[in-house]
């Protein structure tokens, strides 16, 4: 593997030590070191906005911690959940006596650690709301939307939510706010080359040369289809359809464009797709009002890139707007 | 009726955690196939670091499995963590306070620990989960005392209806956790959950056999 790595069973610990040095002006860590707090956290008399996750989809998910945005964040293995006492911890953090919700994604391991943090929470007397992200238009069919998986549609419900508590709004408003956020995202992932777990040493999964998996989700979960990689232009148009068939929205509707590398894909092809996207969906007759291209949520070393799609109306064109202090977003 | 003694019990934790590290490589094999490969790597960590807090304190049965359990639960995370967590801790529980575990206590127990890994997970049997392993032994043995079979011969079903249940996942669809995502791709392979606690409960009945009295 041509990686750098110390351990290969202590890549997430220094991961998070390196992080916290970088951003020492933004975050600092808990007395857990699996969560990672906002210098501003907990902020008296707003609701706490955390999120947790497995690592390796850096930035994703402290890169998000700061000023109007996350609170805390509770740190899991690479692609596995953090426990339950790291949510809990995580909670604790940002708690600013209005109570706390954790918007997080839709995986096994995450529902019963946060379930379960829920609980404890709640006998520190801490009010815990909870939005799950489901903007995986691939994961699932549209009857079944409940069981997509939240991938980088995500994003946009901590920019949504953390902007709204900070407009000093109460637990239930943020909760509705963010869950607006994540119902009006679809996501899409292309991959083109797997990734590789150091502890496990070769890649889970395989694509071949000259094939892309049309569908693919954050930790390589197979797509909906394997086809011969066709070109960028191509590819693109073929992502916006995935996305804006499943979201059906009118014409003249505002839309925030989020296109981020998978962890292996150059910028410069991101913007390459980036450009055929803003074609595609203005040809549809939508705005664009805001576009996010980078690494914004990654897997490892993947291949490949994504495509979120949220539709805007004025209150979360106002929220996307806010200013926000973090490592991954300024 | 034979039983055994929780005070002197604890060692059984032990036994379970070599099998566990012993197989480190085995589930996470197992894993890769269909899920992402770190099943053995968690679960050796777990065990593995459960067993440095149990080693040389004498503890009982139900100590042993109440720091398991906090292993899991507070250290590991992903999704073997929550799930194992509960079953241990509920373990602990029903064992707290009791001095000789008979059949009657012992299935108590078990009952307990699936009912709190439904308590968090969703899964049924035939879902291509741990809980096809366990809920099937737990019949079995259930079944034996019922049929008037001894404490040591009522285990011998458990373990051999644990195997059977981890076979069974082969020819199941996943349609729970990561895995599920994978339909009917899914098929043709162990499930590591249910083959990590095919383990366990062998590690446990085993441990059990060898300590009853009459």
């Amino acid at each position: 593997m041509q990686r750098f790595i110390n351990d290969p069973d202590q890549v997430v610990e220094d991961t998070v030590k390196g992080f916290v040095r970088a951003h020492a002006d933004i975050v600092r860590l808990a007395d857990n070191p699996r969560v990672v707090v906002a210098k501003t956290a907990p902020v008296a008399g707003k609701v706490g906005v955390i999120t947790g996750g497995g690592s390796g989809h850096e930035p994703a998910f402290i890169g998000y911690t700061g000023k109007n945005l996350l609170d805390a964040v509770a740190v899991g293995e690479l692609f596995s959940s953090p426990t339950a006492k790291s949510f809990h911890d995580a909670i604790k953090a940002a708690d600013g006596g209005r109570g706390v919700v954790c918007l997080y994604g839709n995986y096994a391991g995450d529902n019963m650690n946060v379930k379960m943090a829920t609980k404890l929470a709640a006998k520190d007397g801490i009010a815990v709301a909870t939005v799950v992200a489901n903007d995986d238009v691939c994961s699932a069919g549209p009857s079944e939307r409940d069981k997509r998986r939240g991938v980088a549609g995500e994003i946009f419900m901590w920019k949504c939510g953390g902007a709204k508590a900070s407009e000093g709004a109460s637990l239930e408003q943020v909760r509705a706010t963010a869950q607006r956020a994540i119902d009006n995202c679809r996501s899409v992932g292309i991959g083109l080359g797997p990734c590789t777990l150091p502890a496990v040493g070769h890649p889970n999964f395989s694509i071949e040369p000259d094939t892309m998996e049309v569908g693919i989700g954050h930790h390589g979960e197979p797509g909906v289809r394997v086809e011969p990689l066709k070109r960028a232009a191509e590819v693109a148009r073929d992502m916006c359809g995935i996305v804006l068939d499943d979201h059906d929205l009118a014409a003249g509707t505002e839309v925030a464009v989020l296109v981020s590398g998978l962890g292996a894909t150059p910028l410069n092809e991101l913007y390459i797709l980036n450009h055929t996207i803003a074609e595609e969906i203005e040809a549809r007759g939508l705005t664009i009002h805001r576009t996010y291209v980078g690494n914004y949520f990654t897997s490892l070393e993947m291949v490949g890139a994504t495509l979120t799609v949220m539709a805007l109306d004025d209150e979360l064109k106002r929220l996307l707007e806010l200013e926000v202090h973090s490592p991954a977003m300024r | 009726m034979s039983q055994f003694l929780n005070s002197t019990a604890g060692d059984i934790v032990l036994a379970m955690a070599d099998k566990i590290v012993e197989n480190r490589s085995y589930l996470s094999e197992i894993d890769g196939k269909i899920g992402d490969g770190d099943h053995g790597v968690n679960m050796a960590k777990g065990f593995g670091m459960a067993a440095q807090r149990i080693k040389g304190r004498s503890l009982s049965l139900s100590e042993a499995m109440e720091t398991l359990g906090n292993v899991l639960m507070t250290e590991i995370g992903g999704s073997m963590g929550p799930l194992y967590g509960i079953m241990f801790s509920q373990f602990a529980e029903v064992l707290d306070g009791v001095e000789n575990i008979d059949p009657a206590t012992f299935s108590a127990m078990l009952h307990s620990g699936l009912d709190g890994i439904q308590s968090i997970g969703s899964a049924k049997v035939g879902d291509k989960t741990l809980v096809d392993a366990l809920s099937p032994a737990i019949d079995a043995f259930d079944a034996a005392i019922a049929d008037g079979e001894s404490f040591a011969q009522a285990l011998e079903p458990l373990v051999a209806a644990a195997e059977a249940g981890r076979d069974s996942t082969r020819d199941l669809v996943s349609k729970i956790g990561r895995s599920s995502r994978l339909g009917e791709r899914s098929r043709g392979v162990l499930d590591a959950g249910a083959t990590s606690c095919a383990i366990i409960l062998e590690a446990l009945a085993r441990g059990a056999q060898g300590r009853l009295q009459n």
